[in-house]
């Protein structure tokens, strides 16, 4: 592990994010840790709520007021959560957001050519003309070769599918080291999807870009990214080559997520669903496994204490069950 | 584009004052009481004088032939005499009409200014101020001109002896001093509306999640706020200040009553009591013009501040 750490770019050490609800605070992500070495893809899959985009908004310092955060989080080896004045700026400008929604997320009454050089004229101090340019360079490269004219249009007037690789290219316009998706491709149809995924993919790999890569769909997340951390009610409960994920999941949850995806092969008589609706992290019982009640395989010894992250074949489960059921959960889902 | 939206509007103008100078016309042709008994102050006229008076003013005709009358001339600019005083309307207006547009002037910019300014303030500063000033707008903008305009005196005038509270003054500081206690009389409901819908657009710009990206980037906050809280606010905030200051053009008749200004409200009143014809026609009519003026700038200022809202394609 600790080889790993001494060339991590980002570093999550036992995160713990608590949010005032109601007048309490209640926990939204516990304990999460993980790295992303430098130009590796990262998938973070889950289902709504189980902290995917939290953990996304505790890296990038983007955690509404009073949200409360434990362990650590350092990026390029400084402690984010610490980070001020230039430090900070130097820090937004090498970690880049994509959010799911472009149009909620671009200024409407601004232009595209506004939105894309903003951050470089203030912070970096590049000359109005010298921005624009690098604009259009970058929108070519996103597969958008009339730039000079999509900068002095308003995002009203282009496409949500233009609109979210004007996004990608603006994140890439500071040259950032790592790259924060938050399900970049959920508001697009689902040919827009593969071409955004595509360009995405291509870019990331050209410019040896680190990226934390935040979708619900597994596949997705095997197609482009080297490692998959799978989250669950605020928690990581499975970490594992992508390639492997699927083929030989290590926790029950992971095979659910998997079998719960429509499959055009082998069509079945009615989706399966996961019994249960997800949890938040504040409502998982404290002392047990937080999948234990939707959790098939779940025995009297899932309930006894919540299960820590055990290493299993390169790979982390929070299963206890994890080495007795392997090879056998697809099947048994699918039985 | 921009031709269809002012020829548009010209034409709305054109529709809204026929409209207006026709029910105008009626509701004082319906009003009990007649002119002829206002000219002789209630002493009664040989007939032949009466008659005499009635042709000179077309009243003995049936009402369509005296709108019309009305109407010829007043599209070739005349907008005939005044009964009371026999002098031309329009010059009656030109010598009251400073008083009124000063008076609506220094409300409105009462109201953007301290509206605007006070509703910036408690929208980025919630606490004690923001409490205060909820509190402080909820009562005012209930308040109706009238019974602020009794309070600035009896405070103001009676007891501090700061501003004058009747009359119009001499030379431009003297005037000035004259209509601030009128000016803010008729700008205080307004005033509190403004700042109240000021504050909410601001709380609910800062929320978007645009402001997020924003601040992903590292924009400076004071830029944040310029450009991407303060900017998309002016949206809603030009609408409600477009709608209030447009109402003032007629409240302002109220406060010029009750602090004796010579203005062209208060004379529509006065007019309209002695059934003056053709001043409340004119007064009437160069009131709804400017209303429908202050809306076309609204419209206008609105589709600059918007870029999905286009001249030519915002029609109701």
């Amino acid at each position: 592990m600790n080889a790993e750490i001494g060339g991590a770019l980002l570093e999550l050490d036992g995160v713990t994010v608590r949010l005032p609800v109601e007048g309490s605070m209640r926990a939204v992500l516990q304990e999460v840790s993980f790295v992303i070495r430098p130009g590796e893809a990262i998938g973070l899959v889950g289902e709504s709520g189980s902290g995917k985009s939290m953990t996304a908004r505790a890296i990038d310092r983007l955690l509404p007021p009073g949200a409360a955060v434990n362990g650590r989080i350092r990026f390029g080896g400084r402690d984010v959560m610490t980070l001020a004045g230039a430090d900070l700026k130097r820090f937004r400008s090498e970690v880049a957001m994509i959010f799911q929604d472009p149009r909620a997320h671009i200024n409407p009454v601004r232009r595209i050519g506004d939105y894309m050089t903003e951050a470089l004229r203030t912070n970096a101090g590049v000359p109005v003309s010298e921005a624009s340019s690098r604009a259009v360079a970058l929108l070519k490269s996103v597969g958008i070769d009339d730039g000079e004219r999509r900068l002095r249009q308003y995002p009203h007037e282009l496409s949500g599918g233009l609109l979210q690789r004007v996004m990608i290219a603006t994140a890439l316009l500071t040259k950032p080291r790592l790259l924060l998706a938050d399900e970049p491709t959920t508001a697009l149809d689902v040919t827009t999807q593969a071409e955004v995924l595509a360009i995405l993919d291509d870019l990331r790999t050209d410019l040896h870009l680190a990226m934390l890569f935040i979708t619900h769909n597994l596949e997705v997340a095997a197609a482009i990214c080297d490692r998959t951390v799978v989250m669950y009610a605020g928690q990581i409960v499975e970490v594992r080559s992508s390639s492997r994920l699927h083929t030989d999941p290590l926790h029950p949850y992971t095979a659910a997520l998997a079998a719960a995806r429509p499959n055009i092969e082998a069509t079945t008589p009615r989706l399966l669903a996961i019994p249960g609706r997800p949890l938040s992290a504040f409502e998982a019982p404290a002392g047990e496994c937080a999948f234990a009640p939707r959790c098939p395989h779940a025995l009297d010894v899932c309930r006894q204490a919540r299960p820590a992250l055990i290493a299993l074949d390169g790979g982390l489960s929070r299963c206890v069950r994890a080495e007795e059921l392997r090879g056998r959960l697809e099947v048994a889902l699918h039985g | 584009m921009h031709l269809r939206f002012v020829l548009r509007r010209l034409a709305m103008l054109a529709v809204s004052l026929l409209v207006a100078s026709f029910v105008i016309f009626s509701a004082i042709f319906l009003a009990p009481g007649n002119p002829i008994a206002a000219l002789s102050g209630g002493r009664s006229l040989p007939p032949e004088s009466l008659r005499t008076l009635e042709v000179r003013y077309h009243l003995d005709q049936p009402f369509l032939v005296q709108y019309w009358y009305w109407l010829s001339n007043a599209v070739h600019g005349n907008l005939g005499l005044s009964i009371t005083l026999r002098e031309n309307v329009s010059d009656l207006i030109a010598s009251r009409i400073s008083t009124t547009a000063g008076l609506v002037l220094y409300a409105s910019i009462l109201i953007i200014v301290l509206g605007v300014s006070l509703g910036i303030l408690s929208g980025f500063r919630p606490g004690l101020l923001d409490t205060s000033t909820l509190v402080v707008t909820a009562v005012s903008a209930s308040l109706p001109a009238f019974v602020a305009a009794i309070v600035l005196i009896l405070v103001f005038a009676v007891q501090l002896q700061w501003f004058p509270s009747l009359g119009n003054g001499i030379g431009f500081l003297d005037q000035v001093r004259h209509l601030t206690l009128p000016a803010f009389a008729l700008a205080v409901s307004s005033l509190a509306i403004v700042a109240r819908v000021t504050r909410s657009a601001i709380r609910e710009e800062a929320r978007r999640e645009h402001v997020q990206t924003a601040i992903s980037r590292g924009i400076p906050t004071a830029q944040l706020i310029r450009r991407h809280v303060l900017r998309n606010a002016a949206i809603p905030i030009t609408t409600i200040s477009g709608i209030t200051v447009a109402s003032l053009i007629a409240v302002a008749a109220v406060v010029e009553v009750v602090f004796g200004l010579a203005g062209l409200g208060a004379y529509l009143v006065q007019s309209a009591q002695s059934k003056d014809l053709a001043v409340v026609q004119g007064i009437s009519l160069l009131l709804v013009t400017a209303f429908v003026l202050v809306n076309v700038l609204v419209d206008v200022l609105y589709a600059v501040l918007d870029p999905r809202v286009s001249l030519g394609s915002r029609a109701q």
